[in-house]
């Protein structure tokens, strides 16, 4: 094999590799990336129909209800303009309370959020960066106000 | 007093830095045998400063110093002696300590121990080190003084994040960290060697054992965080694709990449400047880890404090090493002449061949882990790249990398045999078709990429040890490369199984029970027996009894807890871990509902064990190779010169 050919043999599968793994990756973004939305987003504009997206929010006091089963759960997220009823089956992270942040992601079904994932949280003093933009920009965010 | 005495120590330190990053510079350029010698004195003079301070901070926590702002922030009189010492790494600032503490300890063992390097080369590398020592001591001292004094001082300090009160992550940053920092050992040796213009044989025999030891380090690291999330969050799972975890994944991936390439520099003087370019990446990637893990621009459990100033200096230092390593790199590569491009089927073809697909798949991980960061910085919404994501992309490209693993093994050098070795390798190819159809005929899921995930683990496994007899039938003694390199591969098949099989097949049970309650999940009974409340030294906590049951006899007595720490007010899951190394049973205590029923969640987790022990084995496996002979000898040579050493 000829210095040339073998020079060539190395470009041509880099090439095959790096295009197979930019097709991937391409498509793994137009089918997998989780968009996150507020509450007054959801009320505002229309959600991707069938698509996984993120919600969050406080959980709005007074607003946890348990199903009998004891395994279900049905509260209120809001950003303090808009809510939205979240419904979810499943055991809750611990820091899971009313007046927190909370993050859940799911799929919008007549006009319930579906969860079927909970985020935890590492600490109570920590708020979700996408629970405080959707307060922001619900113009409800008061520095330090959860601290 | 101990704290001053300490931060004082790194101020001596930064000083003890700064020369080492600058005069043997000018010694090596100039040939001046005593600026060169300067090197080592300044680098053991730095070790030992921070060692002092380094030790001064563990002081500080021991005896619950609370007039020192950090202890106070993260330590608490009951606190366990054990997170009381873990507790000076378990923050930012004393994290950062601990970096540079094992940064100078890698600069003490070059200088100590680096005696067969040319003295021109080991000046340069420990400049080197001594440079990267200035960024990240300036760091702690301008942005994360550890000791910086509170008045009035505290009666009681605020303790440690619960979740971080564990063995398993008490360990964590230290092991981390020797991979992270010890991947500067290899960059180090690229910029020296990027300097004077010259890498061979010998270069790429003396980076490769400290490439390896950084690799075994960060193999660990990264399988006690695994296995803590494991354990400690409660949700079944051992790797969720997050961020931080990704930061760690990447210079795992590329310094795989930089063990294998630096073998083909040494055996065949060929992929010289790519190298070089991987052993600058490697660092990169564990400064670009640091960085995302430490200046708060990711939430997680690591980001302790988002102090604007500190995100914007470590990024000034990652601009600064990266940027200009990879300036020196584009004006000197072109110099380093090449061994000259060898036949794509051959050793060191497939040695370029998963170069290639490890290095694609780190630059996948880095996209799914910054694409979120650069969206949201555009002003483009936010997003989260899950595992979705990842599952999609980065196994496709890991399936033909394994799939090559044993051929590659078997390759002769310079011109291999492609069909002989497939031949030699029948026995492999039998056990994966075996593994593969045994999958699909007898597990009750049937899936097709648990079969190839299975097929893949079985090639491995059987295809490392056949290579291995089939050595050891030719020559009766083999270099102990060759069995850490058996140990590595089959090791990679075990994990490969654990993965694929927890994938496929993991039962996830919920449901509210009630004392005598009995659940069965996966051919177990899992009877509840209740939940009673108990008191730990820092935590009070109820604690479920739940008894595992095979046709009726008990297996295992299992207490999952619920522990709550009125110190830090905050709620912690403790799942309760019965292995059978074929399968873990795992149940959860969730939370009561009032009437006397508890929530409990229950896995079976089948053949995640093996994860643990194949990361565990691949660790060994590159203590082993480090073991060889080959880095041994050369290595240094006690005596013999006891008259050049006083000169020194």
């Amino acid at each position: 094999m000829t210095r040339k050919r073998r020079r060539l043999v190395f470009v041509v599968l880099g090439m095959l590799v790096l295009g197979g793994a930019t097709a991937l990756v391409l498509t793994a973004f137009e089918d997998s990336l989780v968009f996150f939305y507020s509450p007054t987003d959801i009320a505002t504009r229309q959600l991707p129909a069938d698509r996984r997206v993120r919600i969050g929010g406080l959980v709005e006091a007074g607003s946890i209800a348990r199903g009998a089963d004891g395994l279900s759960v049905r509260f209120v997220v809001t950003d303090l303009a808009n809510t939205i009823p979240v419904s979810y089956r499943g055991v809750l992270p611990d820091l899971f309370r009313e007046g927190q942040g909370v993050v859940a992601e799911g799929r919008l079904a007549n006009g319930v959020f579906q969860a079927d994932e909970v985020l935890a949280k590492h600490d109570e003093k920590y708020m979700p960066p996408e629970v405080v933009d959707a307060l922001k920009k619900a113009g409800r965010w008061q520095e330090g106000a959860t601290k | 007093m101990i704290a001053e005495i300490g931060h004082y120590a790194l101020a001596l330190a930064l000083v003890f830095a700064a020369v080492q990053g600058t005069v043997p510079l000018i010694g090596a350029a100039r040939g001046d045998p005593r600026l060169i010698g300067i090197a080592r004195e300044t680098a053991v003079g730095q070790a030992a400063f921070i060692a002092i301070a380094f030790f001064a901070l563990m002081a500080c926590y021991v005896v619950s110093d609370f007039s020192v702002a950090t202890v106070a922030q993260n330590s608490h009189t009951l606190k366990p002696m054990l997170y009381k010492v873990a507790g000076v790494w378990a923050n930012h600032e004393g994290s950062m300590v601990l970096w540079v503490l094992i940064l100078s300890l890698f600069g003490l063992s070059v200088a100590l121990a680096g005696r067969n390097l040319p003295p021109p080369l080991r000046a340069r590398v420990l400049a080197v080190q001594g440079l990267i020592g200035v960024g990240f001591l300036a760091f702690i001292l301008f942005t994360s003084n550890p000791f910086a004094r509170l008045d009035p001082a505290p009666i009681e300090g605020n303790g440690l994040n619960p979740l971080l009160q564990d063995p398993g992550l008490a360990f964590h940053p230290p092991f981390l960290y020797l991979g992270y920092v010890g991947f500067s050992m290899a960059f180090s040796f690229a910029v020296a060697a990027l300097i004077e213009g010259r890498v061979d044989a010998a270069w790429a025999r003396w980076v490769r054992p400290w490439t390896l030891a950084a690799w075994c380090a960060l193999t660990v690291g990264i399988a006690l965080g695994s296995w803590w999330a494991y354990y400690e969050l409660g949700w079944g799972g051992f790797w969720f694709w997050d961020p931080v975890e990704n930061a760690s994944f990447v210079p795992w991936l590329i310094g795989t990449a930089l063990l294998h390439s630096a073998i083909v520099v040494e055996k065949r003087e060929a992929l010289k400047s790519w190298t070089v370019l991987l052993a600058i990446l490697a660092f990169s990637a564990s400064l670009l880890g640091t960085f995302l893990v430490r200046s708060g621009v990711l939430t997680s459990v690591h980001s302790f404090a988002s102090d604007p100033a500190r995100g914007v200096f470590i990024l000034m230092l990652l601009v600064l090493f990266i940027g200009g390593s990879l300036v020196l790199y584009a004006a000197r590569a072109p110099a380093l002449k090449g061994g000259g491009l060898f036949a794509p089927i051959s050793r060191e073809g497939a040695l370029a061949l998963n170069n290639l697909f490890l290095c694609t798949a780190a630059a996948i991980v880095l996209l799914g882990t910054l694409y979120p960061l650069i969206l949201d910085a555009l002003g483009g919404g936010r997003v989260s790249v899950g595992p979705p994501f990842f599952t999609a992309t980065f196994v496709p490209v890991m399936i033909p990398l394994l799939a090559a693993v044993p051929v590659g093994g078997m390759l002769a050098w310079k011109r291999g045999d492609l069909p002989g070795v497939l031949g030699r390798l029948k026995l492999a190819f039998g056990a994966a078709l075996l593994a593969a159809i045994a999958t699909l005929s007898l597990a009750s899921i049937k899936s097709l990429l648990a079969a190839l995930g299975l097929a893949i683990a079985a090639w491995l496994i059987v295809g490392a040890l056949w290579d291995l007899a089939s050595r050891l039938a030719r020559a009766r003694r083999l270099p102990r490369s060759a069995w850490g390199m058996t140990i590595a591969h089959a090791s990679v098949g075990i994990i490969v199984a654990g993965i694929t099989a927890s994938q496929a097949w993991q039962v996830e049970h919920i449901a509210l029970m009630r004392p005598g309650d009995v659940a069965e999940v996966a051919g177990y009974e899992f009877r509840f027996n209740g939940a009673s409340q108990i008191r730990g030294p820092n935590y009070v906590a109820w604690r479920g009894a739940v008894t595992a049951m095979r046709n009726g006899q008990p297996v295992a007595a299992m207490t999952p807890e619920k522990r709550t720490f009125p110190v830090e007010r905050q709620t912690t899951t403790e799942a309760a871990i019965h292995t059978t190394w074929l399968a873990d049973l795992y149940v959860v205590l969730g939370e009561p509902d009032g009437a006397g029923a508890w929530s409990i969640r229950i896995y079976y987790n089948p053949l995640v064990p093996w994860i643990w022990v194949g990361a565990v084995m691949a660790a060994l496996g590159g203590v082993v190779s480090l073991t060889d002979r080959r880095h041994r000898i050369g290595a240094p040579v006690r005596a013999a010169r006891p008259a050049a050493q006083a000169a020194e």
